[in-house]
């Protein structure tokens, strides 16, 4: 089923703020196995200009995508979750995020299409720190494929 | 922000030093522990099956986090990277044996922008695929 156009434009209330905590990093870091020191000494990371440790670039998405599942699980917007596939993503930083960050997320429906039966929905997240600040956009394009003929 | 590769020393076609990543099930296990994304189709095989998967794959984002590092390395500082972006345009599969898959990640710089900005592009294969398209960073080097 085509998802509704009208959902373009809509933006969802900020998230409550999550706060980024050192080892959640360091257990990131780990898991990719990235041994970069800024991820987990913070006089490494303060010697390249950080006031305390940062996150690798992609941890973020951790927390955009959990705010993005307003969106997803949006019943009036009735996404077939079962059937998404993650089909872009992309983040512009202002800053790295860093531990003692306390991030909120806003989410917005950039696009909505239907392609060759596939629903394909475009959602931005801003994340803000607690002053208010802008961190980092992420942009994450979703693509529910189209269900097989029966 | 200190990358300690300088503007001045780079050139549109220098390459970044390629990098070969491993991932097996355990990778998985863990990446989707710190993530949160506990997806079965990254470590259940019973499950990729039905949804028509060959086997488990590799979460797209484990796939995004290691080529990023071609780009982090060189660079020295990770909070030089100002643009990230990818395609996911194959999934990297990861059979339940000892060696796992490999992920194959080289870059090289594209274009020199404003700014101490440089583009980077990135080239990411598995098993002789492409796995990512259109895969990108802008950084500010020194």
């Amino acid at each position: 089923m085509a998802l509704d156009q009208s959902f373009v434009g809509r933006t969802y209330p900020p998230t409550a703020p999550y706060e980024v905590g050192r080892e959640k990093i360091r257990e990131f870091a780990e898991a990719v196995g990235d041994p970069n020191p800024a991820y987990t000494d913070a006089e490494a990371a303060k010697a390249l200009g950080h006031p305390d440790v940062i996150a690798p670039p992609t941890f973020v998405f951790s927390i955009t995508f959990k705010a993005a599942g307003q969106v997803v699980q949006d019943p009036q917007l009735g996404l077939d979750y079962s059937r998404v596939v993650h089909g872009d993503q992309k983040f512009a930083y202002t800053r790295p995020v860093r531990a003692g960050d306390r991030l909120t997320v806003t989410s917005t429906i950039e696009g909505v299409k239907s392609l060759a039966g596939n629903d394909i929905l475009d959602i931005r997240g801003e994340v803000h720190d607690e002053a208010g600040e802008h961190v980092v956009t992420a942009w994450t394009k979703l693509v529910a494929r189209a269900a097989e003929e029966a | 922000m200190t990358a300690k590769i300088s503007y001045t020393d780079v050139e549109v076609g220098t390459e970044l030093p390629a990098q070969t990543f491993p991932v097996d099930r355990a990778t998985l296990v863990r990446y989707a522990g710190a993530s949160g994304d506990f997806n079965p189709i990254h470590w259940n095989e019973r499950f990729a099956k039905d949804v028509g998967l060959p086997d488990v794959i590799a979460h797209g984002m484990f796939t995004m986090a290691e080529a990023a590092r071609v780009v982090t390395d060189w660079a020295g500082d990770p909070g030089a990277i100002v643009e990230y972006g990818v395609r996911f345009t194959k999934p990297v599969v990861v059979p339940d044996d000892d060696q796992g898959a490999l992920i194959e990640v080289s870059g090289k710089v594209a274009a020199k922008l404003d700014d101490n900005k440089v583009r980077v592009d990135l080239t990411a294969t598995s098993a002789g695929q492409k796995v990512l398209g259109m895969s990108r960073a802008v950084v500010r080097l020194a």
